[in-house]
């Protein structure tokens, strides 16, 4: 065959589309779709946000609000400082992220590096159920049982209400999301990297420590900021067991309210709308958005210096 | 595949590189396996091997895929240990100490005897940070900058990397990076190097750099090799040991030793016809 007559296509060869494709245009739609409610969501949330808090700092100004001690929304007169609320929160927050990492990566790294596979099948499930436990439970839990029955012999003084127990229990709440999410990251670490190591003469701690951590860091990172931010945003636990009581206070025997279970009782009692109290929850969930945003951004940097610094 | 004649050239070549002679007993071995045999869980990979490996040589393993050689590299430092199932029976001897013996740490044979891996296994590391794990984990304070030049310059790397051991190891290219692991593996100071087709991943250059490196390695070292690549181990190795795999009566693989002697008579002369079928490549 001449090579001419190859490139002439007089006789018909047609190479365009023989049919309509329509199911890859649906699928490519629906899934187009799929991605966009989240996004239209968040925009959907920030903007619901915006509106009421632009109304709600037009009659209390922004200072008051950031560095104000008292918060007495429900009050006559009452007072918008955000702070005892801010510090509920960082206080519980505290609290629950010091029992749940330690305890989580410890449980990790013996999981992915000491737990033969046997052992590994059943815990890691048995691990996870922990996580599906409703956070109301773990709030009467940590009433009922951690406050009355075990906090109350260790410290006489303490209140019925009290952030301790509240941000204990949180943490226990948060292992496994961060022992799941570190083992993951760990397992996925090659074992070429586990046998170098031992051929070097490592211990198994030297391995796990000074080879599969820093290997799985940016994966573990991940785990604690998502930790964290649960710790933040858990609304049910506080809201049981901490009290309602806004308390400028690092003291954690006493009862407390974060943001998030101001926010569900105020929005759970009969303000009226459009009052400035009902304006305040829109406020405090605001700053709520903003601090996890922040927290989010700061921790998406550390993560990536961490991975610049070893790849 | 191969002529007997440019394999005994390529010989010729790296014996005289060497600049040694080839003893022809094997004095003062520094492993002596007897009667070895691996098992994972029931299935035994690799059956009753005897075998001595001499000091300050390159002993080489070939044999087809699944004939066990690399199962019974492993066993030389215990890293059979880290897979479930595995055991190892008869008696594996360093300096004549059985390293399967009651009171031996694993940890200590590795020390003495390293290992570098089929892929380059470098660390998420600094280059430096690479070379001076080793020695820290291994109990090394102060100021290892000697150390970490010493053993990148032994490994042939030095003056590729001396201005940037700051810079991550995954930087390097695989034959870097393979460079990189022989440095990380003399920096422990071990006396033996098993080397697990160390080659398999590279180029046929940086494979030249690895073969040149090994060579100059074993005036200090002792280094087993497994290897596919049959011109390797005719071109780099003092002896080697020819494994392949056999069925048994109950139809199950197992690896076997067939011949183990100086590497040019192996390669020239074998005594056994399944050597000859291999070497000359009818099989495998």
């Amino acid at each position: 065959m001449a090579i001419g007559s190859s490139t002439r296509t007089a006789e018909g060869v047609s190479l365009r589309q023989s049919r309509p494709r329509y199911g890859e245009k649906l699928i490519r739609a629906l899934l187009a779709v799929a991605a966009l409610v989240s996004i239209i969501t968040t925009f959907g949330i920030v903007i619901s946000l915006l509106i009421p808090s632009i109304e709600f700092f037009s009659e209390v100004p922004l200072t008051d609000f950031l560095f104000g001690t008292t918060w007495t929304p429900l009050f006559k007169n009452g007072e918008f400082g955000v702070l005892p609320l801010l510090s509920g929160t960082i206080v519980i927050t505290l609290i629950a992220i010091a029992v749940a990492i330690p305890l989580g990566l410890g449980a990790s790294i013996y999981l992915s590096e000491y737990a033969s596979s046997r052992v590994r099948k059943i815990l890691k499930p048995t691990l996870e159920v922990l996580a599906g436990i409703p956070t109301v439970v773990f709030g009467f839990f940590a009433l009922e049982f951690l406050t009355q029955l075990v906090l109350v012999k260790i410290f006489p003084g303490i209140e019925v209400f009290n952030a301790l127990s509240a941000g204990l229990i949180m943490g226990v709440m948060i292992i496994p999301t961060i022992a799941s999410l570190s083992e993951d990251a760990m397992a996925a670490v090659p074992s070429g990297l586990r046998d170098g190591a031992y051929a070097l003469g490592s211990s198994k701690r030297q391995t796990a420590v000074k080879v599969v951590i820093p290997a799985a860091l940016s994966g573990i990172v991940a785990a604690f900021v998502l930790g964290i931010s649960r710790a933040i945003g858990e609304t049910m636990i506080v809201t049981v067991a901490a009290g309602l009581q806004p308390q400028l206070s690092f003291n954690p025997l006493i009862g407390m309210q974060t943001m998030t279970s101001y926010i569900a009782a105020a929005g759970s009692g009969d303000l009226a709308t459009g009052s400035i109290e009902y304006k305040s929850i829109f406020a405090v969930g605001m700053l709520l958005f903003v601090l996890t945003f922040i927290m989010n951004i700061f921790s998406v940097r550390l993560v990536r210096r961490f991975r610049q610094a070893y790849q | 595949m191969n002529q007997p004649n440019n394999i005994s050239m390529q010989l010729d070549k790296a014996m005289s590189a060497r600049g040694v002679s080839i003893p022809i007993e094997v004095r003062d071995p520094v492993f002596t396996l007897d009667d070895v045999s691996v098992f994972y869980g029931d299935y035994e990979a690799i059956r009753n091997v005897t075998l001595p490996i001499a000091k300050n040589e390159i002993t080489a393993f070939i044999g087809p895929s699944g004939c066990g050689k690399s199962t019974l590299l492993r066993s030389f430092n215990r890293m059979n240990d880290l897979i479930p199932g595995a055991r190892v029976e008869g008696v594996v001897a360093y300096h004549g100490t059985d390293i399967y013996g009651p009171d031996v740490d694993p940890i200590e044979v590795r020390r003495k005897v390293g290992m570098v891996f089929q892929k380059p296994n470098v660390f998420p590391k600094s280059i430096y940070d690479n070379v001076a794990y080793g020695p820290k984990v291994n109990g090394a304070k102060g100021n290892l900058d000697d150390l970490v030049e010493e053993c990148l310059t032994r490994a042939a790397l030095w003056n590729e990397v001396k201005d940037d051991l700051k810079k991550s190891a995954y930087a390097l290219s695989g034959g870097q990076q393979q460079r990189l692991v022989i440095a990380r593996c003399i920096a422990v100071k071990p006396e033996v190097i098993l080397m697990d087709e160390p080659c398999a991943s590279l180029d046929p250059i940086a494979t030249a750099k690895i073969e040149d490196l090994m060579v100059e390695l074993a005036n200090d070292y002792t280094i087993v090799i497994v290897t596919h690549n049959m011109q390797q181990a005719a071109r780099v190795s003092d002896r080697t040991a020819f494994f392949t795999a056999e069925l048994d009566d109950k139809d199950i693989r197992h690896g076997r030793l067939v011949e183990f002697g100086r590497t040019r008579e192996l390669f020239s002369s074998p005594t056994d016809p399944r050597t000859e079928d291999y070497i000359s490549g009818r099989f495998g």
